[in-house]
């Protein structure tokens, strides 16, 4: 088999776990995209740890070869457009836990960051609307210490938006996971919606 | 011990096995990768688990501190140690309190072994069960003046010695109900080093590389003066071999034949379908046919729910023919489907394990505790 070409050799052995992940981690960073690394390791569980962290980050896992006790294993570094958007933020809640809260009576805040025209159809009662989109420049309209129940229609607009909100300091915002395509609770709005004709 | 302070705290296996058969509160960050956490994990009736892999915080533990709960007991577990002190750490600094990690990490809980008293014997000498809770493993001792014999013993072989010693009693035989698949066998090291004598069931030790003693019934196996008797019962249906023993007229030990809350597999060692017909008769015949207050105590248990008081895996005959689903089966051909289909994924390295307890490799210390990561999964009902 011929030798398997890499860009920079990385030595992690007789590392434990976490090093070996840590110092991939690290050298990974001065890599340019496109380039491999071979991370040579003897700790056994670093072969199922790397392929997750791999996973995780969007950088290409390509195998390992295994010569006795070593294990060489062998990363590419994506290139920026290929790297995973930035982790999900982590404040979440679910429809249904949603559903209780209001049913429970609570004062609940409920930002709604759909386009205009979606928000007027179909919304969670006393939601308030800014679109994405104006999120910025209207962000004077919210309180940050509120804690603010973010929906979209699926959970991924709002994902943008919480990230947003909480980078300027908003402190308790929460991500509604599934998002109003699969609201199940009461809803309010604008006009009635025109039943197809039964003629 | 268990500190609480603004530092990292280390809990023993120890600690953690008596946190969970005392059933305390406790919430656990799992750190290793997720696919060997789903496969296998810490479980108790008051323990709350999550898993976050340690390489999603490597930038920082925000993530995790949100899903910790404030104010309660945070046990930080990885594969070995190394990961969930270093995760763990960081969650001390980011100013949490009462944070611990597991020493040696889930190797050593696999690992932890604590012996727990069944009951005495008639004639003096008393009958002790081995409880490695990680794994759902059970060993047993008869002690009984002066004398010891081990049945089903595990790997670590020192933990039976040590307690022999303190007992005053010289292990004379190590007993093995079937070969197994899911753990090496530390009977033939045991004997090895005490001098006792080894016995297998001769069906399973068709390819054994090492003489042993043959375990048959009506070769009852005495230990001590006081002649406390193994009785061995041939009971096949996990392995060809399978035998169960009665010891002392008052306890069955049913290796991996009977469990409390289920019944083993007959599949490990490739032949489902020959062994439905024995696993049957052994369990709606020849046990029927046995006193039904006997104390069944078998090889394995499969979920926490099994752990009785003080951590004891034990049950009326007459009991488990009452409560256990394996027992109550009436149909044969429902029956042979439980026993055959859509059974739990086989325990970890198995076919390796067989070849290792036959003697025919042998593993390095390492490996053989790499080999044996993950749980038994010898009953038909442990999915």
């Amino acid at each position: 088999m011929p030798e398997i070409k890499a860009d920079q050799t990385l030595d992690c052995k007789g590392l434990a776990c976490p090093m070996p992940i840590v110092r991939t981690k690290k050298a990974m960073d001065q890599l340019q995209a496109g380039q491999v690394i071979e991370v040579q390791a003897t700790d056994k569980g670093s072969i199922a740890d790397i392929q997750g962290w791999a996973k995780n980050t969007g950088h290409q896992y390509l195998g390992t070869v295994q010569e006795g006790d070593l294990l060489k294993h062998y990363l590419r570094k994506s290139t920026a457009a290929e790297v995973k958007e930035p982790k999900k933020f982590p404040h979440t809640i679910s429809n249904e836990e949603l559903k209780k809260k209001l049913a429970s009576g609570e004062k609940v805040k409920v930002l709604d960051v759909r386009e205009p025209a979606e928000y007027a159809f179909n919304r969670i009662p006393g939601a308030k609307s800014i679109p994405l989109g104006e999120l910025e420049s209207r962000m004077g309209e919210l309180t940050p210490e509120d804690e603010i129940h973010v929906v979209c229609r699926t959970g991924n607009r709002s994902d943008m938006a919480c990230r947003l909100l909480a980078e300027k300091g908003f402190k308790h915002v929460k991500n509604v996971e599934q998002g109003m395509s699969e609201w199940t609770g009461p809803v309010e709005q604008n006009h009635e919606k025109m039943e197809a004709d039964p003629l | 011990m268990s500190v609480t302070t603004g530092q990292l705290n280390k809990t023993t296996t120890k600690e953690l096995n008596r946190i969970v058969l005392a059933k305390e509160e406790l919430f656990i960050l799992d750190v290793r990768n997720e696919s060997d956490f789903n496969d296998w994990k810490i479980e108790g009736e008051s323990i709350e688990i999550i898993n976050i892999p340690y390489f999603e915080l490597l930038d920082g533990v925000d993530a995790a501190l949100d899903r910790i709960p404030d104010g309660k007991k945070v046990l930080v577990v990885c594969a070995k140690e190394g990961s969930s002190k270093f995760i763990a750490e960081q969650i001390v600094e980011a100013g949490r309190t009462n944070v611990h990690y597991l020493e040696g990490g889930m190797k050593s809980w696999s690992e932890h072994l604590e012996p727990v008293k069944i009951g005495d014997l008639k004639d003096g000498g008393s009958l002790y069960q081995f409880v490695r809770i990680g794994k759902g493993c059970l060993s047993y001792m008869v002690v009984s003046s002066g004398e010891a014999a081990v049945i089903d013993t595990l790997r670590m072989t020192d933990v039976f010695e040590q307690f022999a010693k303190e007992q005053g009693a010289v292990i004379k035989h190590t007993l093995d109900t079937h070969l197994h698949a899911d753990h090496i066998s530390g009977g033939r090291r045991l004997a090895e080093q005490t001098g006792a004598v080894y016995w297998l069931p001769p069906k399973d030790a068709g390819e054994v590389t090492f003489p042993y003693e043959k375990l048959e019934e009506g070769r009852d196996i005495t230990v001590g003066g006081t002649k406390i008797e193994i009785q061995p019962i041939y009971s096949p249906g996990h392995t060809i071999g399978s035998t169960s023993f009665i010891v002392d007229g008052q306890y069955l030990l049913t290796g991996d034949i009977l469990f409390i809350e289920s019944i083993g597999r007959p599949d490990l060692a490739g032949k489902a379908e020959d062994w439905v017909s024995d696993l049957r008769n052994t369990l709606y015949n020849r046990y029927k046919e046995l006193s039904g207050d006997l104390i069944v105590l078998p090889a394995h248990f499969g979920k926490v729910t099994e752990l009785g008081e003080g951590g004891r895996v034990m049950a009326r005959l007459t009991d488990l023919y009452r409560n256990n689903p394996g027992l109550n089966i009436r149909e044969e051909d429902t029956f042979r489907r439980t026993v055959t289909e859509n059974l739990p994924p086989q325990p970890n390295a198995y076919q390796e394990i067989r070849q290792t307890n036959m003697g025919k490799i042998t593993p390095s210390e390492d490996e053989q505790r790499e080999m044996e990561i993950g749980p038994n999964r010898c009953a038909v009902h442990d999915k």
